[in-house]
C-alpha cells in the first residue's frame, strides 16, 4: 500500500495513500470532533464540524471527507478552526429544542456530548426553532423532526443499508426536513420498523416506541401474571445499556434483572427458537419431499417479513410459515403454560425483551392472537429495559447469575445463535442433519454461516442428498437473493433472511452505538454462549420434546398449525395514501 | 487519423439531387484529382444543407464558404480558386434574401456602442438563429472544421490554454486547464455538459446567446467534446427558457442533418452529439456538482469535492461542464487563435466579458465589453449614468454573492483578480448599481433573504447560517438587534465562507463581509436604533421569520 506523510499539529504520521484526514489525525492520536460522521455508512460530510486547516487551502477542510496527500500540513484547533467548529455547533443549537431532560437520549446523545465538549454554555445568536409535530403513526417508532440535526444518517441507512427508502430530505434551506417523501407519515409508506434509522440517529430525532409504562402498570397490577421471554441476542448486549463493554455474555445477571423487577416468571424465546428449528427443519423436509416451493426462506425476523410483504409480495410462497420465536412463546405462554400452571389466560401479561423493534409492530399484527388473546402484550427493546433497570436502581454488573425458570426458560446453544446472522441455519442444520441421516453430527459449527459477509452460502451433504443453503442480512443484501430468485437463478433449497446487519445482535433496538465492530464482538459473545451450552441442538431440548409430548402432539401437526404458523399479508410498495399525493 | 487540410461537404438532399448535386460532385471529384489534390481535399455528402431553392449547394471547410446554383462546369473554378490557391469565387457564393441587403462583417467591424466589443455576441441580433445557412454563411462551424481536419485535440486544449480563457459562469476558472484534466484520462465514456441553469436574479445572458446563436454552443460544445474525448453533449437549461430550448432543438436538429453533430463529423471518424435537459429551477441546480446531481434524476445538491467533475462527474465518469458564455468564446478562438484573444481585455484576463447592469442605472440591460474596463466606464459611460439625480451609493458585482463597493472603487478594473481582491467577485456578470436612497441593512436583508431561500439545506453553515443572518439583518432593520449583533454577524460570516460545503454558502456572506467593511458606521447606527438613510423605520413591522 502505497504510504504518504502527512503533519497532523505538528506531528508526522505515515498513512495509507487515500486515507481521510480523520483517519490520519486519529493515526497521530488527535482527535477531530465529529457530528454526521458515521463510520459504517458512506461520508456525508454535512455537518461542517470536523473542519480543519490544511495549510494553502483557502477554505477550511471536512476531516471526515477529505483525503489527506504527501505533505500534507493539517492543523485541528486553529483559531479559525475554533471558530468555525463552535458556530457551527451554536448554529444546530439556535435550531434545537432545549429539552435535554425530557429527551429520550439525555446523555446519550451525541450532539448534547460535543456541545459539553466545546464548552458551549450560551446561545449567542438568536433563536428559531422549527415546531414539527412528531410522527406517532408507526407501533414501532417515534420521529420527533423537531430534533433533527440533518445528518442524514438515517437516509443513508434506510436507502444504502436497507434498500427500503422510506425517508428523504424534503424541502429546501432552514425548512428541509427529513420525512417520507410526499409529505405523509411513516405508518404510511413502506417502512418496514427496522429501527436501524433510531441505531444511527444522533439525537433523540428517531427512537422507538415506548413501552416501559405498560409494563410498569402490568408488573404492579395484582391480578396480572406477569411473564417475560427475552431474546437471545440480549444476552451480549444488555450488559453495555448498564455500561459493560460490549461482548460481555450476562444471561444470569439478566435473568437476575428481571426477577428485581417483579417479572413471576423469566423464561427464554431460545426455548421456542428451539421450537422454530423443530417446525421449520420438518416444513424444509416436507417441502423437499413434495416438491413444493424452493428455495425456502426463514420467517423470524418481522423487519424482514414486512419488507418481502410490500416489496416482493409474490416471493411470499417462498417464507417458511413458521412464525417467528417471540409469537410462538406467546401463543404457548397462553395456552400450554396457563394449561399447565392453572392460570386463567386472561390474567397472563406476556412481555418480550427484544433487540428489535419491528417485533412491536409484529406483536401487533391482527392474526397474532391465536391464543385467543394477544399473544403477546408488549415489547421492550433492549434500550428500554435498560432505562428499566437504571430507574430500579439495580446494579447489573454485580448481580449474582440466576437461572431461567422451566420450562419455557429450558434451551439449547441452537437457540441462543439465533441472534448472529447464520445462527438460524446453523441450528436448523445441526438438528436437519441428525433426523434426516440418524446419525450424529461429527462437528456442530457451521463457520461457513458465521460472521459478517453480505451473502453467505454452504453447501451440506445429508447422505447423498445435497442440500445448498445461503444466509444474509440487512435488506440491501436480501434484495440481491430475491432478485435471483425472481429471475430463477437461485439454486438453493434453503436461506436465512434477517433483516438487520449482523442479525438481531444489530438490531434496531440494540444499544446505541451499534457499530460494525461491537456487532462483531456481540456475535463472538453469542458463539461463546453456545459453546458453553451443555445442550447445543434443538431436538435435544427435554422441555421442547415434553411440549410435542403432552401438548403439540407431533411437528407440523394440527395444534402447531393452530398455534405455531401463520399466513402473510401482500402489501404495495406505495401504500396509497403516499401515491395520492 | 489523417487530416485533411479542406472538406468539402455536398448537399445530398432530395431536392439538391434533382437539381444535379450528382454531377456537380462528380465533377468536382474529377477536378480535384485534376489538381493533384485528393490527399489533402475530402469530399463529403451531406444531408439537407438547407437552401434548397438555390440548390445544388455545396460548402467549403475550414473557411465554411456556402456556394449555391452549382453547375458541374463551375466546379473547376471552386478548384482552382479557392482549394488551390484559398480565394473565395465570390460570384457564386450563397447568399440569401437579407444577406444581400445586409453583408456580412467581420468581427473586427462590430464594434458599434462606445466601449462595446462583441465576441460572445457576435451573431446574436445579426443572424436569423433558425438558420443554420447564415450561421455557416457568417463564420459558423468553421473553427470545428478547423479543429477536426487540422487540429489534434491536445492541440485545441493548448490553444485554449494559451488564449487565457477563464469560466465565465462564476468561478473563473482557466477553461483549457479544465480541460487539460480530463483530456488524459482514459474512460469508455466523457460528457461535456454545457450550464446553461443561469440562476442569477436579473442575469439573462446566457439566454441571449442561446437565442440568439444557439449554433455557436452547439459548435463549441463539439470542439470541446474533440478536445477532451467526449462524445456526448448535454445542455442543462432553465426550463423557464422555452425559446432558448425550442431554438437550441432545432439547431441541433439542423446540424444534426448536415452531419455536423453525430456519427463521423467531416469524415473524421469523430463522434459528437447532444441532448437538451430542463432544470428543475432551483438556483443551487447552477452549481456544477448540483446539475450532475440533478441530471441523475436526484435532488440538486452539490456534492463532496473530490472528486471534481473532471475526473468523475456525471454517472461517475469524466465532465467537463462549462458555461454559456465560455463556451461561446470558443469558436473565435479557435478560428483566431490564442494571441488574437490575449489581445483583448486585460493581460490576466482575456477577453470581454458580457454583464447584466441592474438596479438604479439609466441603460439597463445587457453589454459585452473587454475585461478590464472601470465600474466607472461602464455606469456612466455605457450605463448612462444614476437615474433622478441621486448620487451612486454602492455597486455589487458578480450577483448576490458579489460584494458591495463603495464609490472609492469606481476605477477598479473589472476582471478577476482586481474584484476578487476588492472582495468581491466577476461572478457571471451580474452588475447591480444602488443609489444613496437605499439603506446597506435594508439591501443586505434582501440577499440574505434570497440565500436562506435558495440554500440546500445540506450543510449547517449556510442552512442555519443563511437564516441567522437574515434574522439578524431583520433585527437590525427592525432596531432590535442586540449590541453583539455585529460580532455574531462576522463570526458568521467568517464560519460561512470558511466552512460550507459549495460556492453557495461560502459566497453567499460576501455582500455582507464587504458592507462591514465599507458600511460598518451605517450598519453599526442600526445597533443603536437609527436609520441614517431613513428606510428601516418602514420596514419596522415586516420583521420576518
Ligand atoms: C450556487 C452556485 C450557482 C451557480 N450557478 C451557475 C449558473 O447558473 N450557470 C453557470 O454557468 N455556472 C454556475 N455556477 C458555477 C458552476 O458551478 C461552474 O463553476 C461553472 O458552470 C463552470 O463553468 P465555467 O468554468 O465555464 O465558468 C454556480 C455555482 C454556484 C456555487
Ligand atoms: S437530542 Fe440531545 S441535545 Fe437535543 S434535547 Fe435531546 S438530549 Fe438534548
Ligand atoms: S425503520 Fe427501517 S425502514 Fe423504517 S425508516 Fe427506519 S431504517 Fe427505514
Ligand atoms: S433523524 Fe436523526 S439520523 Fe436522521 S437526519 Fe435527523 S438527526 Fe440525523
Ligand atoms: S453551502 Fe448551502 S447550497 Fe451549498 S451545500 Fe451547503 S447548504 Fe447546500
Ligand atoms: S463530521 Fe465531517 S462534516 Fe460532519
Amino acid at each position: 500500500m502505497e504510504m504518504v506523510k502527512v503533519t497532523i499539529d505538528g506531528r508526522e504520521v505515515q498513512v495509507p495513500k487515500n486515507s481521510t484526514i480523520l483517519a490520519a489525525a486519529r493515526a497521530a492520536g488527535i482527535e477531530v470532533p465529529t457530528l454526521c460522521y458515521n463510520e459504517d455508512l458512506d461520508v456525508k460530510g454535512m455537518c461542517r464540524v470536523c473542519v480543519v486547516e490544511v495549510e494553502g487551502s483557502r477554505t477550511l477542510q471536512t476531516a471526515c471527507s477529505q483525503p489527506v496527500s504527501d505533505g500534507m500540513v493539517v492543523h485541528t484547533n486553529s483559531p479559525r478552526v475554533r471558530q468555525a467548529r463552535r458556530v457551527n455547533v451554536e448554529l444546530l443549537l439556535s435550531n434545537h429544542p432545549q429539552d435535554c431532560l425530557g429527551c429520550v437520549r439525555n446523555q446519550r446523545c451525541e450532539l448534547q456530548t460535543l456541545a459539553d465538549q466545546l464548552g458551549i454554555r450560551e446561545l449567542r445568536f438568536p433563536r428559531q426553532v422549527k415546531s414539527e409535530q412528531k410522527d406517532i403513526s408507526t407501533p414501532a417508532l417515534v420521529r420527533d423532526p423537531s430534533k433533527c440535526i440533518l445528518c442524514r444518517r438515517c437516509v443513508e441507512v434506510c436507502h444504502q443499508v436497507q434498500g427500503v427508502g422510506a425517508l428523504y430530505p424534503v424541502n429546501r434551506g432552514f425548512d428541509t426536513t427529513i420525512a417520507p417523501a410526499g409529505g405523509v407519515d411513516l405508518g404510511d409508506v413502506a417502512c418496514v420498523q427496522c429501527g436501524q434509522c433510531s441505531l444511527v440517529c444522533p439525537v433523540g430525532a428517531i427512537y422507538e416506541q415506548d413501552h416501559t409504562e405498560r409494563v410498569w402498570a402490568a408488573l404492579a397490577n395484582p391480578d396480572k401474571h406477569v411473564v417475560v421471554q427475552t431474546a437471545p441476542a440480549i444476552r451480549v448486549s444488555i450488559g453495555e445499556e448498564m455500561g459493560l463493554e460490549p461482548g460481555e455474555v450476562t444471561t444470569g445477571q439478566l435473568v437476575a434483572a428481571l426477577r428485581r423487577l417483579g417479572f413471576d416468571r423469566v423464561f427464554d424465546t431460545d426455548f421456542s427458537a428451539d421450537l422454530t428449528i423443530i417446525e421449520e427443519g420438518h416444513e424444509l423436509l416436507k417441502r423437499l419431499e413434495n416438491g413444493e416451493t424452493m428455495p425456502m426462506i426463514t420467517s423470524c425476523s418481522p423487519g424482514w417479513i414486512k419488507y418481502i410483504e410490500h416489496f416482493y409480495p409474490d416471493l411470499l410462497p417462498h417464507l417458511s410459515t413458521c412464525k417467528s420465536p417471540q409469537q410462538m412463546f406467546g401463543a404457548l405462554a397462553k395456552t400450554y403454560y396457563a394449561e399447565k400452571a392453572g392460570i386463567d389466560p386472561a390474567n397472563i401479561y406476556v412481555v418480550s425483551i427484544m433487540p428489535c423493534t419491528a417485533k412491536k409492530f409484529e406483536c401487533g399484527r391482527p392474526e397474532m392472537i391465536d391464543s385467543g388473546y394477544p399473544d403477546v402484550d408488549a415489547v421492550l427493546t433492549t434500550r428500554e429495559l435498560g432505562r428499566m433497570l437504571r430507574e430500579n436502581g439495580i446494579k447489573f454488573s454485580e448481580l449474582p447469575e440466576e437461572e431461567y425458570d422451566a420450562p419455557l426458560g429450558i434451551s439449547t446453544g441452537a437457540g441462543v445463535i439465533f441472534g448472529a446472522t447464520g445462527g438460524v441455519m446453523e441450528a436448523a442444520l445441526r438438528t436437519v442433519y441428525e433426523v434426516v441421516t440418524g446419525e450424529t453430527l461429527p462437528s456442530l459449527d457451521f463457520t461457513a454461516v458465521r460472521g459478517l459477509e453480505g451473502i453467505k452460502e454452504a453447501e451440506v451433504d445429508l447422505k447423498g442428498k445435497k442440500v445448498k443453503v445461503a444466509v444474509t442480512h440487512g435488506l440491501g443484501n436480501a434484495r440481491k437473493l430475491l432478485d435471483l430468485i425472481k429471475a430463477g437463478k437461485a439454486d438453493y433449497q434453503f436461506i436465512e433472511i434477517m433483516c438487520c446487519p449482523g442479525g438481531c445482535i444489530g438490531g434496531g433496538g440494540q444499544p446505541i452505538p451499534t457499530t460494525k465492530e461491537i456487532r462483531q464482538k456481540r456475535i463472538d459473545a453469542i458463539y461463546r454462549a453456545d459453546a458453553g451450552m451443555p445442550l447445543r441442538k434443538s431436538h435435544e431440548n427435554p422441555a421442547v420434546q415434553t411440549l410435542y409430548k403432552e401438548f403439540l402432539g407431533e411437528p407440523l401437526g394440527e395444534k402447531s398449525h393452530e398455534l405455531l404458523h401463520t399466513q402473510y399479508t401482500k402489501r404495495e410498495k406505495y401504500p396509497e395514501k403516499a401515491a395520492d399525493m | 487519423m489523417s487530416y485533411f487540410r479542406a472538406h468539402v461537404l455536398v448537399c445530398a438532399g432530395t431536392p439538391c439531387m434533382l437539381k444535379g448535386a450528382g454531377a456537380v460532385k462528380d465533377a468536382l471529384c474529377r477536378e480535384i484529382e485534376r489538381a493533384g489534390l485528393q490527399e489533402e481535399v475530402r469530399v463529403v455528402e451531406t444531408g439537407c444543407l438547407g437552401p434548397c431553392d438555390d440548390g445544388p449547394v455545396i460548402v467549403v471547410y475550414p473557411e465554411g464558404v456556402m456556394y449555391s446554383k452549382l453547375k458541374p462546369e463551375e466546379m473547376s473554378r471552386i478548384v482552382q480558386q479557392h482549394l488551390l490557391k484559398g480565394r473565395v469565387v465570390e460570384d457564386l457564393v450563397y447568399r440569401a434574401e437579407k444577406e444581400k441587403a445586409k453583408p456580412v462583417v467581420s468581427l473586427e467591424e462590430q464594434g458599434y456602442l462606445d466601449r462595446q466589443y462583441r465576441i460572445v455576441l457576435r451573431n446574436c441580433g445579426r443572424i436569423d438563429p433558425d438558420s443554420i445557412e447564415e450561421y455557416i454563411a457568417n463564420g459558423g462551424y468553421e473553427a470545428l472544421g478547423k479543429a477536426l481536419t487540422t487540429m489534434t485535440p491536445e492541440q485545441v486544449v493548448a490553444t485554449v490554454k494559451d488564449s487565457g480563457l477563464r469560466g465565465r459562469g462564476g468561478a473563473g476558472f482557466p477553461t483549457g486547464l479544465k480541460w487539460s484534466f480530463t483530456a488524459p484520462i482514459a474512460a469508455d465514456q466523457k460528457y461535456i455538459i454545457c450550464n446553461a441553469d443561469e440562476g442569477e436574479p436579473g442575469t439573462f445572458k446566457d439566454r441571449l446567446i442561446l437565442e440568439g446563436d444557439p449554433h455557436s454552443i452547439i459548435e463549441a460544445m463539439a470542439i470541446a467534446g474533440y478536445a477532451v474525448g467526449a462524445d456526448q453533449g448535454i445542455v442543462y437549461i432553465r426550463g423557464e427558457y422555452h425559446l432558448s430550448i425550442e431554438r437550441l432543438q432545432r439547431a441541433a436538429a439542423r446540424a444534426r442533418e448536415l452531419g455536423l453533430l453525430g456519427k463521423d463529423i467531416f469524415g473524421t471518424g469523430f463522434n459528437f452529439d447532444l441532448q437538451i435537459r430542463t432544470g428543475a429551477g432551483a438556483y443551487v441546480c447552477g452549481e456544477e456538482t448540483a446539475l450532475i446531481e440533478s441530471l441523475e434524476g436526484k435532488r440538486g445538491e452539490p456534492r463532496l469535492k473530490p472528486p471534481y467533475p473532471g475526473v468523475a462527474g456525471l454517472w461517475g465518469k469524466p465532465t467537463v461542464v462549462n458555461n454559456v458564455e465560455t463556451l461561446a468564446n470558443i469558436p473565435p478562438i479557435i478560428l483566431k487563435g490564442a494571441e488574437w484573444f490575449r489581445g483583448i481585455g486585460t493581460e490576466k484576463t482575456p477577453g470581454t466579458k458580457v454583464f447584466t447592469m441592474l438596479g438604479d442605472i439609466t441603460n439597463q440591460g445587457l453589454i459585452e465589453v473587454p475585461m478590464g474596463i472601470t465600474l466607472r466606464e461602464v455606469i456612466y459611460g455605457v450605463g448612462g449614468g444614476i437615474p433622478n439625480g441621486r448620487g451612486f451609493k454602492l455597486a455589487q458585482t458578480g450577483g448576490t454573492s458579489g460584494g458591495c463597493l463603495p464609490k472609492e472603487f469606481l476605477d477598479l478594473p473589472m476582471d478577476y483578480d482586481s474584484l476578487a481582491e476588492a472582495g468581491s467577485a466577476l461572478g457571471s456578470g451580474a452588475l447591480l448599481v444602488i443609489d444613496d436612497s437605499h439603506c446597506i441593512v435594508d439591501v443586505l436583508r434582501s440577499f440574505m433573504k434570497f440565500f436562506q431561500h435558495e440554500s440546500c439545506g445540506q450543510c449547517t453553515p449556510c442552512r442555519e447560517g443563511t437564516a441567522r443572518l437574515y434574522q439578524l439583518f431583520s433585527d437590525l432593520a427592525a432596531g432590535k438587534a442586540g449590541q453583539d449583533a455585529v460580532q455574531l454577524i462576522k463570526e458568521l460570516c467568517q464560519t460561512m465562507q470558511l466552512s460550507s460545503l459549495c460556492g453557495l454558502g461560502q459566497s453567499a456572506p460576501n455582500g455582507v463581509v464587504t458592507a462591514l467593511q465599507y458600511f460598518e458606521e451605517e450598519i453599526q447606527k442600526h445597533v443603536a436604533g437609527e436609520c441614517p438613510a431613513g428606510v428601516c423605520r418602514i420596514s419596522m413591522g415586516s420583521r420576518a421569520v
